[in-house]
């Protein structure tokens, strides 16, 4: 530090404008001053301010980019704390647990038993919710009445589970175990549409051996479903032989 | 004289925010498209005001909006706002790719900073007609011309105090005290709580 008061740094760190050795210094001298960490966070929230009102409209392309990356990043898990601390009144919990349960136990049935551990639990809890917004969702299909199940176990040691429910003719694709998929591609999802071919149902993120993804559009008749390893952000049609075809269970 | 300037704590549908990135944190997608559309026009004017490039602005708000994506399940509101938390990633990310920009282009340094010294006026021409904006300008203008220019310097350009104290041909010590006492009065003038 070379100012023998450091307290008057807070507007210098608030704006970015310290250089890093003497960030990290400040920083130091933060977490041992209550005051200087309170006047800290009012001046960067008032900096914050400044770019409220810097306004410029974003290009259409800025939107599809941002928006396409984003289903290929995988999220922080919420944190390594055991004790999730103050939370100042924000009910997260009961929408939370609401799933939990649904995702457990609907994952539970439809894999007879398996052991399914409670971070793979939490992963099909995130899908369910991420899949949730757009259609019925992934929990919404493994807890259907007529959700019919078939396992696979595929070359490698890794399984596939197709789940399939006619009344909401929508399917559920888990997989556990999958190899990454070789730099730059992606597994991609298909519906077996018989005769017409095959149709594109969705990627998986290529950075999750397990996952449970709901295939995108509807089950339509089809008559099963296939995975193959794709360049990054799929194909039209297959350009590889499957790694997987499931026959939808009757 | 100090124009006190009261406002709403939340400009910009603020609580919706808070709760959409709640639910970003478990993985929405639609709720982050509806963050998106909340933000990327502050984060792109942040980014656009620091670096004045159009191309790696994009760049940079999209590794913003990105990154809001990938850790807003560690977002915890007591760290403050969702819009204060976006806004500053926005500009610690645009800062650090102007101080890279310039760290390889260091020469003449001294006579490329006097050649963009305050146009601040420029900057905030660019901004949207609203009401936002008008409340920042008109605490702005509560500020000394030095605490303006300094901290217009420091946000809008992402200049360090040291490059600060260059451009104005100030002493670093009153640099340092002016960006502080400058905020401090927008802080008041604005109204704004942690």
């Amino acid at each position: 530090m070379t100012t023998a008061d450091p307290h008057r740094l807070t507007g210098a760190y608030a704006l970015h404008a310290l250089p890093d050795d003497e960030r990290d210094a400040f920083e130091r001298h933060l977490s041992g001053c209550e005051a200087c960490a309170e006047e800290a966070a009012e001046l960067s929230a008032t900096a914050a301010r400044l770019g409220l009102g810097t306004v410029v409209t974003p290009p259409a392309a800025l939107r599809e980019r941002v928006l396409r990356r984003i289903t290929t990043v995988r999220q922080q898990s919420p944190g390594g704390r055991a004790d999730p601390g103050p939370v100042r009144g924000r009910p997260r919990a009961r929408p939370l647990s609401r799933w939990t349960l649904a995702a457990c136990l609907a994952a539970a049935a439809a894999l007879g038993g398996a052991v399914w551990q409670y971070e793979r639990a939490e992963d099909a809890l995130r899908e369910a919710r991420r899949a949730e917004r757009t259609s019925g969702g992934i929990a919404a299909v493994l807890a259907a009445p007529d959700a019919r199940t078939r396992t696979v176990v595929l070359g490698d040691g890794s399984t596939g589970t197709v789940v399939v429910s006619r009344s909401r003719d929508e399917a559920v694709f888990m997989a556990s175990g999958m190899p990454r998929p070789p730099g730059g591609k992606v597994y991609q999802l298909w519906f077996d549409d018989g005769g017409t071919g095959m149709r594109p149902a969705g990627l998986m993120d290529p950075g999750r051996a397990d996952q449970a993804v709901l295939l995108r559009g509807a089950v339509d008749g089809a008559s099963g479903m296939g995975v193959t390893v794709e360049p990054a952000g799929g194909s039209a049609r297959p350009t590889s032989a499957p790694v997987a075809v499931l026959a939808f269970p009757a | 004289m100090r124009e006190a300037v009261q406002i709403g704590r939340n400009p910009s549908s603020e609580p919706d925010l808070q709760e959409l990135v709640g639910r970003v944190a478990l993985g929405d997608e639609r709720a982050f498209a509806a963050v998106y559309d909340a933000v990327a026009g502050p984060v792109l004017g942040v980014a656009r005001a620091v670096l004045r490039d159009q191309a790696h602005s994009e760049e940079v708000a999209q590794e913003v909006l990105v990154e809001v994506w990938r850790t807003a399940p560690r977002y915890r509101p007591d760290f403050g706002t969702a819009i204060n938390w976006i806004l500053t990633l926005a500009h610690r990310r645009a800062v650090d790719r102007v101080r890279s920009v310039e760290a390889a282009a260091a020469r003449d340094h001294k006579a490329a900073l006097l050649d963009r010294t305050p146009e601040f006026d420029e900057v905030t021409e660019q901004v949207e007609a609203r009401l936002e904006r008008e409340q920042v300008r008109r605490c702005l203008r509560t500020l000394t011309e030095i605490q303006r220019q300094a901290v217009a310097l420091a946000y809008y350009r992402g200049l360090t105090y040291r490059q600060v104290a260059e451009a104005l041909a100030l002493p670093l010590g009153t640099v340092k005290t002016r960006l502080r006492d400058g905020l401090i009065r927008l802080r008041d003038c604005l109204g704004v709580t942690a």
